[in-house]
């Protein structure tokens, strides 16, 4: 009995390999038909993404006048300086508080959004998504104008109340509150629609269940909704993390900076350093810096997404 | 555990009665099942039980107290649904402990209980694995743990074994009986199988367009229908139906199918439908196995005929036989060593015993 399972096996394992090999020639011909239907792309990511990722690093390396190597000289030289430290805070700042107001806001109005009627929700989709839509640079000289301190809206409107008038942009926490608030109400919509479509995509039937469960409102939305749009949730947060550390023209048209470098983040001082102070070498560092910063979140949002996604 | 009633209850959606006024009461410990084809209103009318659906006339009482502004949360009732809905990004057990845990049960508890029905349902094995883990009669068990273990008054299963396969549904429907003996819970079970209304119900309630059209226990409704859509929905194959006449030849009832078809009715049967009126059109109704291969000794009120099969199913314990009266498509149920064949005449007997006589016009049973 041994001795056929053995030969079964032996006979086996001889089918597999002749098999195997054919198989193998033909996964090659079709790994070579694949590289060649995706070269396109890659030859754009090699010549848009990987060449000026690889020509900062190569600058960041290089002395003001781009003539001679000087190695992490330039990291060296910017960890020396306050204003460097600066920026890293304001930038986390940044950042993190606006991705976290984008990502409420966005929860909120989508729960609102979810519970219109069919019939009327396009057209309230439709508008939420306006900010969003609006090149950033022109929505942004709107906002200039409705900060302005002398005859602008809002502190016309505050006026009425016997508030202000407060310095929006002149005022280093007001500044602050308004790079942040115009970054939010850009990137809120974006959110918005995201979790729109994590919601739907979970059944009535887990709030029907729940209900009977006895769960309230609340108890439906940290037992049910939360969990089952966790990965949405994440993936959005990381994504909006990166456009947000990112971040160029809201900051830049609104303060470029100021006052006095208090709303300077990565991009707009690397702007600073490169362009308007000429020395590229420096800039590159400076945006070369968000790297190690957004690699982090990166990783660890994306391990706990990969998780959820084998055991769900 | 606690009765249910419903007094003329009526779901409208815009213009649509979905259900027009059905009058129901359900005794404690009873197992109801709500049975019709789809769209009759029966899985409304459990969603109005379980407070899922607002109710827009009529009352809803659970225990003796209206319901009708009461959230589900509060009614203290259970419900298996169709798709399971088990919360997916939780384990077995905290599945079936939700509700109790959203009660703020003391954990030991809320440990004993999931245990036990765990130990009922035989998925104490299952309690760490994630739905997504479990096969489709193990979320079935782990659905009627999360009702369970709540110990509510009422339970309420709506299709709950629709989505199994035939083999495990029959499986699946033993252990709903089993688990209902011993729990003894209120239950009110949605179905539009009638095999499956027929096995687990105390009392059956048929429905059709909204509107209840006979209560029964299963028997009462197999032998004793009150309508047309009763006789034809319950039971498989179908009732036959066949078009006749009632006519008086020589002082006795006889009741004509075709020109050469004609019988006279068993003494009891002619009594009962003496008073008829001979000009009214009417249905015979007779289920397929009081049509059988014709026996050397016939009893009273058994006819014989001949006819020639159309169509013949052998289904190994017994075979069914189609063939035709005047373009009447008629099944019937024979021995499967009678030797019926395809496009082969036989002999059948009729018992006329069992018979119902329905108006074709209202299709009432008479």
């Amino acid at each position: 009995m041994a001795d056929v399972v053995v030969q079964h096996a032996r006979a086996a394992r001889t089918t597999s390999a002749r098999k195997g090999g054919s198989l193998h020639n033909a996964l090659r011909r079709k790994s070579t038909v694949a590289f060649f239907l995706t070269l396109p792309l890659i030859l754009l990511i090699a010549l848009f993404v990987l060449y000026p990722a690889l020509f900062s690093i190569h600058l960041a390396s290089l002395n003001k006048s781009m003539q001679k190597f000087v190695g992490f000289g330039n990291f060296t030289f910017l960890f020396k300086r306050e204003t460097f430290w600066m920026v890293v805070k304001q930038s986390c700042i940044f950042a993190v508080t606006a991705v976290f107001f984008k990502a409420l806001i966005g929860f909120i109005v989508a729960h609102f959004v979810h519970n219109i009627p069919a019939k009327g929700q396009r057209k309230w989709r439709g508008m939420l998504l306006v900010p969003w839509v609006i090149p950033p640079a022109m929505s942004t000289l709107a906002w200039l104008w409705l900060f302005d301190p002398s005859y602008s809206a809002f502190n016309y409107t505050l006026s009425l109340f016997g508030i202000g008038p407060i310095n929006w942009l002149g005022d280093a926490a007001w500044a602050r509150f308004s790079v942040i608030l115009v970054n939010v109400w850009y990137g809120a919509p974006f959110f918005l629609i995201m979790y729109l479509a994590a919601l739907k995509s979970v059944p009535d039937q887990l709030y029907e269940a729940a209900a009977i469960d006895g769960a309230n409102w609340w108890q439906k939305i940290w037992f049910i909704t939360l969990p089952m749009m966790r990965n949405i949730i994440a993936i959005t947060t990381l994504f909006s993390l990166i456009v947000t550390f990112a971040n160029f023209d809201i900051v830049r048209i609104l303060t470029s900076g100021g006052p006095l470098d208090q709303t300077q983040i990565f991009a707009t001082y690397a702007f600073r350093v490169g362009i308007e102070s000429n020395d590229i070498p420096l800039g590159a560092s400076v945006s070369l810096f968000m790297v190690p910063i957004l690699a982090v979140a990166a990783i660890f949002i994306l391990r706990d997404v990969n998780k959820r996604g084998n055991e769900s | 555990m606690a009765d249910v009633a419903l007094r003329k209850v009526v779901k409208r959606y815009d213009d649509v009665e979905a259900v027009r006024g059905i009058d129901l009461d359900i005794a404690d410990h009873e197992f109801i099942v709500l049975v019709g084809p789809s769209g009759c209103g029966k899985s409304t009318t459990l969603r109005m039980i379980a407070g899922l659906e607002d109710i827009s006339d009529g009352d809803i009482m659970i225990g003796g107290d209206v319901v009708n502004d009461v959230p589900p949360k509060d009614r203290d009732i259970a419900m298996v649904f169709q798709n399971y809905a088990l919360y997916p990004h939780m384990t077995v057990a905290e599945n079936m402990s939700f509700g109790l845990r959203l009660k703020h049960y003391p954990k030991a508890e809320i440990k004993a209980r999931v245990t036990e029905a765990a130990r009922l349902l035989d998925i104490t094995d299952l309690i760490d694995r994630k739905p997504k883990q479990l096969s489709g009669g193990q979320r079935q068990r782990v659905a009627m743990g999360r009702a369970i273990v709540r110990n509510p008054k009422v339970f309420l299963f709506d299709e709950p074994l629709s989505n199994l396969d035939a083999k495990l549904r029959v499986q699946m429907r033993i252990e709903i009986k089993k688990v209902h003996q011993k729990v003894r819970t209120t239950t009110v079970y949605v179905t539009h199988d009638q095999v499956e209304a027929m096995t687990l119900a105390d009392r059956v309630v048929v429905m059709n367009k909204g509107r209840i059209e006979q209560i029964g226990t299963p028997n009462e409704l197999y032998h004793r229908p009150a309508t047309r859509f009763v006789a034809g929905f319950i039971g498989s194959p179908a009732m036959n139906f066949i078009p006749c006449r009632l006519e008086d030849v020589g002082g006795t009832l006889q009741i004509r199918l075709t020109d050469r078809i004609a019988f006279a009715l068993p003494p009891a049967r002619a009594a009962r439908y003496h008073a008829l009126p001979r000009t009214d059109k009417f249905l015979l109704g007779l289920r397929p196995e009081h049509l059988t291969e014709a026996h050397a000794h016939l009893g009273p009120g058994v006819e014989t005929f001949d006819t020639v099969l159309d169509v013949t199913e052998p289904m190994g314990m017994e075979t069914l036989v189609y063939f035709g009266l005047e373009g009447t498509p008629v099944c019937g149920r024979v021995d499967p060593n009678a030797g019926a064949k395809d496009g082969a005449p036989m002999r059948l007997a009729m018992d006329l015993n069992n018979m119902h006589l329905l108006n074709e016009d209202t299709g009432v049973v008479l």
